[in-house]
């Protein structure tokens, strides 16, 4: 038989494109959004939990430290489960947890905590939710990581063994 | 109970492709006549298929939870119209539907070609099966749309709102019609080429499916294009989405091959035209079905992404256009040469021209929605093409486009002169003063639009001119091209003179141009069956003193709890008035945009008319052109 050279090209073109189909199937096209890391914290001013003495944000963070803030509630069912994760957080010497009491109850934190232990080093207390908006958080609970005054990863939704494992890596 | 009878049935009717398949090659080898038994079959398939698809209708009547698709898609305080529409609203349900056209279909197709030759017909069948079968199991495998959920919820997840729309709950069926029609179009000319089957009968009885695909998908798109001006809020009519651009590429394929099919009814010539426009129409709607199905691109059209259906359709897909390709260059006859060499000033010639533009679009649309996926694949780098990319490709191109579709259909086949000819110098003057009088005023880029609107007010003349002239002669090539000049005319003159004013107002407050005052009065609370509703109501006050009252929405959803604005659109004859608001977060203000647009209703207008032309000539007798 005479070798037909329109129909070979025209297979080994439909072969390539297959091919760029197929390795365009494997890659994810979930987005995520990057614009939010590697920014400054905004600078605000808080009420700290139960004691209701004002503190400004350059008060809490220090350049050289690592800090995760982390936003809860009592009345915040996930939370629970990321608190054992907080605990174990809590123990490292080189990472400081500042909490934002979210829209809650004083009395009811104040049962949560004793309940559950307290891992923060500092709660604030967010109580018409103003200052979860200035983090730019999506809900609760979420957790930012920061390090120079920059927020270096966020955590939408409550942490994990991942998350924990990657936040030690992060701040070793 | 229905969704179990609708799974049976789907398994039942996969099995009946066995045996058709069976049945059909013994037919084929053996006997002279057509053996009805086979037509018998078909009908039983396409029986059980819509036994499965009521089975799953039912279901989402009855708010049946344990079928995970009613249980993902729909919810007891939905409407009964929108559940029966949330039937085809989801990928399962949708497939289903795919299934359903391509039997039906199928079966007509048996039953309305009677006067063929029967081994073209029992052909066409099989490839027509292979295509179903290769669906089924899609179907029954990755995407079955009677999954069983134990324990039973008793609570849907609900439509996404922004589907509960009645132009909505139409297009796809419409578009499907036109999508699926394809098939046909493709098995037979895979099983006219392997027969060598080619002929004028032949051209005269594939033009009538053709013509029925292209109708429904015209339609389809332009469903769709309301559907997206009247509830996205975004007061477009077209935003070169993926989605829109893979309806749009079957459609330009399919018109340029419903002007070679009336070439070949006539001279039989362009043989090779048609065959690969057939294969290319139909691999284009599959291609359309991988990319929106596959979740390779993202776009408005969310339905959920999993790799293993993408693979399927992929494979399947590469299947068909290897087994086309196959057929084309070891059954194809191509015709002596002299036949396909055409006189420079002829119908043949211009209709070859109109094939290279088309040609020439569909690259254009095709490059734009597959190319970002070959860039990340290849340097992982990710970018979108959006509307200037085939703004700037295709508007200069449409000039000469427009000029040769109004000089076409005027030339004889074979050999023509432009002798007697002068009105069509006329009014190329007409045009050009018209447009430079209207342009002119305007601050716009002069010469561009100028070439532009008058090249369609040319095409636009010109067959106006034979609406007098020639009246019903050659009525629905006249009133199609008509259509289409008024709706570039329309089109250009929208984009032109739209205007948009965005601002923030409080209620009581006012916002004043010269031209028109829009007054914020007040805002009242409605409750619906499954939404709420927040309307606002807008005095807008023009120069003149007459006033008009806006009433756009925001609706909050209950199930899934999603916020939409509902648009209020006043429409008249020349201009609508569209109006929407959106909460700013945190704040009393709302934002408004209130645009003021144009031939809104000339554009849907022009649309209806392109396909009743093509309605036309679908119960038109006579050959005409």
């Amino acid at each position: 038989m005479k070798f037909k050279i329109y129909p070979a090209l025209l297979t080994i073109f439909f072969i390539i494109i297959f091919f760029v189909f197929y390795k365009g199937l494997q890659n994810s096209n979930i987005y995520t959004p990057s614009a939010d890391l590697k920014k400054n914290i905004p600078s605000f001013k808080a009420k700290i939990f139960l004691t209701n003495e004002k503190i400004s944000s350059e008060q809490i963070f220090h350049s050289d430290k690592f800090y995760l803030v982390n936003i809860w509630a009592s009345w915040c069912v996930p939370c629970r489960d990321e608190h054992i994760f907080l605990m174990n957080l809590s123990t490292q010497k080189n990472i400081k947890i500042i909490g934002i009491n979210y829209k809650d109850n004083n009395e009811k934190a104040k049962i949560y905590l004793n309940e559950l232990n307290n891992p923060y080093d500092k709660i604030l207390f967010d109580e018409n939710g103003t200052l979860a908006i200035e983090w730019g958080a999506y809900g609760v609970p979420e957790s930012f990581l920061i390090h120079n005054n920059q927020i270096i990863k966020k955590i939408i939704g409550p942490i994990n063994e991942n998350s924990l494992l990657e936040i030690k890596k992060l701040t070793e | 109970m229905a969704s179990l009878i609708g799974f049976y049935s789907l398994i039942f009717g996969l099995c009946v492709s066995f045996l058709i398949i069976f049945f059909s090659i013994k037919n084929f080898k053996n006997s002279h006549i057509f053996d009805k038994k086979i037509i018998s079959f078909t009908f039983l398939q396409f029986f059980l298929v819509i036994v499965s698809f009521l089975g799953l209708i039912l279901s989402f009547v009855h708010s049946d939870f344990s079928n995970q698709t009613v249980f993902n898609h729909s919810h007891t305080t939905k409407p009964l119209f929108y559940k029966i529409s949330g039937t085809w609203g989801n990928h399962e349900g949708s497939l289903l539907l795919w299934l359903l056209v391509l039997t039906l279909f199928i079966f007509l197709f048996l039953l309305k070609s009677k006067n063929q030759s029967k081994k073209y017909r029992i052909l066409t069948l099989l490839f027509q099966q292979i295509i179903i079968i290769g669906f089924f199991i899609f179907v029954i495998k990755t995407s079955n749309p009677f999954n069983y959920i134990f324990p039973v919820p008793k609570e849907g997840l609900g439509l996404n709102p922004i589907l509960q729309d009645p132009a909505l709950a139409i297009h796809p069926p419409i578009l499907y019609l036109g999508y699926v029609g394809t098939s046909i179009i493709f098995s037979s000319t895979l099983a006219a080429t392997s027969l060598n089957y080619i002929s004028k009968e032949w051209a005269k009885h594939i033009k009538q499916w053709i013509l029925i695909s292209w109708i429904f998908l015209t339609l389809g798109i332009l469903l769709g294009s309301i559907w997206a001006y009247y509830e996205l809020g975004w007061g477009g009519f077209w935003f070169w989405d993926p989605v829109e651009n893979v309806s749009l590429m079957p459609w330009l394929a399919l018109t340029s091959l419903l002007h070679c099919i009336l070439v070949l009814e006539k001279r039989l010539v362009l043989t090779s035209w048609v065959v690969v426009l057939s294969i290319s129409t139909f691999t284009l709607s599959m291609c359309g079905t991988f990319l929106v199905r596959s979740g390779i691109l993202n776009s408005v059209h969310t339905f959920a992404n999993d790799p293993e259906r993408g693979l399927f359709i992929l494979i399947f897909l590469f299947c068909l256009v290897f087994l086309s390709l196959f057929i084309f260059f070891f059954f194809h006859k191509t015709q002596n040469k002299d036949s396909n060499s055409f006189f420079w000033l002829s119908k043949e010639t211009s209709i070859l021209i109109n094939n290279w533009f088309m040609i020439y679009f569909l690259s254009v649309v095709l490059i734009g929605t597959t190319y970002p996926i070959f860039l990340e694949v290849i340097s992982s780098e990710k970018i979108s093409v959006g509307p200037p990319f085939y703004n700037k490709l295709i508007i200069p191109f449409l000039i000469p486009f427009l000029l040769a579709m109004a000089i076409g259909p005027k030339l004889n086949w074979i050999k023509s002169d432009l002798k007697k000819k002068f009105y069509l110098i006329l009014f190329l003057i007409i045009s050009l003063l018209l447009s430079v009088i209207i342009i002119k005023s305007l601050n716009i880029n002069f010469l561009v639009n100028t070439i532009l609107v008058t090249s369609a007010f040319y095409l636009f003349f010109i067959t106006l001119r034979d609406f007098f002239i020639k009246g019903f002669k050659n009525l629905s090539q006249n009133l199609t091209h008509f259509g289409f000049s008024l709706l570039i005319l329309s089109i250009l003159f929208n984009n032109i003179f739209s205007t948009e004013i965005i601002t923030n107002l409080k209620i009581g407050e006012t916002f004043k141009t010269d031209k028109y005052k829009i007054i914020f009065e007040n805002i009242e609370q409605k409750d619906e069956q499954n939404f709420k509703a927040i309307i606002g109501k807008f005095n807008i006050e023009n120069s003149d003193g007459k006033t008009e009252i806006l009433k756009p929405e925001l609706r909050i959803y209950n199930q899934p709890t999603i916020v939409t604005s509902e648009a209020d659109i006043k429409t008249n004859f020349l201009v609508d008035k569209f109006i929407t608001m959106n909460l700013v977060q945190n704040q009393d203000y709302f934002n408004i945009r209130y645009q003021i647009k144009p031939f809104m209703l000339w554009i849907w207008f022009s649309v209806l008319l392109i396909s009743f032309g093509g309605l036309i000539s679908l119960f038109k007798k006579k050959y005409e052109v």
